[in-house]
């Protein structure tokens, strides 16, 4: 039987946080999908400071990660509005057609 | 009532978010009405913020729990946003009018991101950090795409959003992973934790990972690449508030964050200091070349000067502080005229925003020609202007850390650099006239006015900024 310990659960944290960084960069498909990387990105943060918070048996991590959630829920709605607003000039909200300003 | 003066630190940033709430009411009341006395209210706002600030003295004073904290560093930085910001929408009235874009929303979110600038600066633990962090960006994301009706804008705006929420993701990262290996999230705690000597790998992982996060925000190279994009898309006057308040910010913010939060490791962190401020001043220098948008420029400019800014924190000394917040300081004056004269290139049938478009200008109004040309001598570092002695400072203390490869990179790539500024002025000077373009504005031509005194006049004023900004730097050496 092994024992779920703080290693695993930073692993696992450290593993999600990768993979929304390279969703970001990878994804060459669709806006959105950057948003929900970026979402991932900060669910990762937040097993982080959960996990610490309890190994270290404080409450401040759990106080942050509740921080980090609605904080996450504003950019979110920022986020979305922001492509709503992209989308009405170009009608497309291709990562590959993001091209105006080179250099 | 002694409850209610426990908390005079924290009025300047009260006044501003009061005020930005009733701006938001205003706003919504007032209907399609004009939007100059808003605007007006929130430089007002700023004022009465900056004096509140000023009014505040002595050492360090921290309120909840040691999570915001006032000292003679937080006050100066504080005017000088302030100051940026209040600037930033003066500057706006002209360029507002001329592209129908009078909307009560940018008063207002000017007014949160400042708000959000003051929080960071004055922030002391990591929550602050990441809250005002957070206030600041997500008002400045919207205001990028404040144009709506121009595509160039809401791109700039996504990039904008997509790059700073990524930066966020690395900052919080790396703020969960100091708070988990040393327990704590205050900056004296995790100090004391650090001092001790148990320095765990995670830790330094934190503190690279945050580190980029903040790296962004001043643009520095790796993590500049949003800088060009955004100064172009974006309305002038907003790429002209970019470029002043949040610079400002978050440099203060990561001088607090390294010397306040890790003073015991720095060797460590000034390594990275110095590859940062290397690769900023010479991508900063050669990628200004081949421009041809004059905010493009402007962009490649600011990252350039970012790097000589991190030069004086790379060395690590009060001196060295005292060089960064001069620097800053010089920045913002050189910057906002510089944007007041971009600000000017317009034509009847709009704004021109090409570095070709200024081709003769001294032809057509000398005056400005010579004022723009000051400011580009200045921005390049040629004595006697202020643009100089902020780059003799740092470079100064650079070489008396011991830091020789750092200072002769910097003073080379600022060669580099005078190349582009001095093209411009040749184009001024010598070329063939372009079309002439509309007379100034009275507020940009006061901001021009007031860049060109200080710029020339540096030598005369320098004696009170300096022991001002010594004193702000020795509120972080104790």
């Amino acid at each position: 039987m092994i024992q779920v310990g703080l290693p695993h659960y930073l692993t696992v944290a450290a593993i999600l946080f990768t993979l929304g960084i390279f969703g970001i960069f990878l994804n060459r498909k669709n806006v959105i999908i950057i948003l929900m990387s970026i979402e991932l990105m900060l669910l990762a943060v937040n097993i982080n400071l959960v996990a610490f918070s309890f190994y270290l048996q404080d409450l401040t991590g759990q106080i942050f990660a509740i921080f980090v959630l609605t904080v996450a829920a504003s950019e979110a709605a920022i986020g979305l509005a922001i492509v709503l607003v992209y989308f009405r000039h170009r009608g497309t909200i291709a990562v590959e057609d993001i091209n105006m300003m080179k250099g | 009532m002694t409850t209610l003066l426990a908390y005079v630190p924290i009025f300047p940033e009260a006044v501003l978010a009061i005020g930005a709430m009733a701006l938001l009411m205003a706003g919504v009341f007032r209907g399609e009405r004009t939007t100059v006395p808003l605007n007006w209210f929130a430089v007002g706002l700023f004022a009465v913020a900056a004096y509140l600030v000023i009014r505040q003295s002595g050492g360090p004073v921290s309120l909840f729990n040691g999570s915001f904290v006032v000292d003679a560093f937080t006050r100066f930085m504080k005017v000088l946003t302030l100051i940026g910001s209040a600037v930033a929408i003066i500057m706006s009235f002209g360029y507002m009018r001329e592209v129908r874009l009078e909307k009560a929303e940018y008063p207002v979110l000017i007014v949160f991101a400042t708000l959000g600038m003051l929080m960071m600066i004055s922030a002391n633990d990591l929550i602050a950090l990441y809250l005002g962090l957070e206030l600041q960006s997500l008002s400045l994301y919207v205001i990028a795409a404040l144009r709506r009706d121009s595509m160039r804008s809401s791109e700039a705006g996504l990039k904008y959003f997509v790059l700073g929420a990524l930066s966020s993701g690395m900052l919080l990262y790396g703020c969960s992973l100091i708070y988990g290996f040393t327990g704590s999230i205050s900056f004296p705690a995790i100090a004391a934790t650090v001092a001790q000597g148990n320095v765990a790998l995670g830790l330094i992982f934190g503190l690279v990972f945050l580190m980029a996060g903040l790296a962004f925000k001043i643009s520095a190279v790796p993590f500049h690449m949003w800088t060009p994009d955004v100064y172009e898309g974006a309305p002038t006057p907003v790429t002209a508030f970019f470029a002043a308040g949040p610079k400002i910010a978050a440099m203060a913010l990561l001088i607090r964050v390294l010397l306040m939060a890790f003073p015991s490791i720095f060797p460590q962190w000034q390594q990275i200091l110095v590859f940062i401020s290397i690769a900023s001043m010479t991508l900063g220098s050669f990628a200004a070349i081949g421009q041809r948008n004059i905010k493009r420029l402007m962009a490649y400019s600011s990252i350039g000067h970012m790097g000589f800014a991190l030069i004086g924190l790379a060395a690590g000394t009060e001196q060295g502080v005292t060089g960064i917040i001069l620097y800053l300081v010089i920045y913002l004056v050189m910057t906002l005229g510089t944007f007041a004269c971009i600000l000017s290139m317009r034509r009847s049938d709009g704004m021109v925003e090409t570095i070709d478009d200024l081709a003769g200008l001294a032809r057509h109004n000398l005056p400005m020609a010579f004022a723009l040309m000051l400011l580009l001598f200045s921005l390049a570092g040629i004595p006697p202007l202020a643009g100089f002695f902020a780059k003799y400072f740092v470079f100064l203390a650079a070489i008396q850390a011991g830091l020789y490869p750092l200072a002769i990179i910097g003073v080379l790539s600022s060669a580099v650099a005078a190349f582009y500024y001095l093209w411009i002025i040749k184009l001024m000077f010598f070329d063939e006239p372009a079309d002439r373009f509309e007379p100034m504005l009275g507020e940009l031509k006061a901001v021009l006015i007031a860049a060109g005194i200080f710029v020339v006049g540096y030598l005369i004023i320098h004696a009170p900024l300096e022991a001002a900004a010594e004193s702000a730097a020795k509120a972080l050496f104790y």
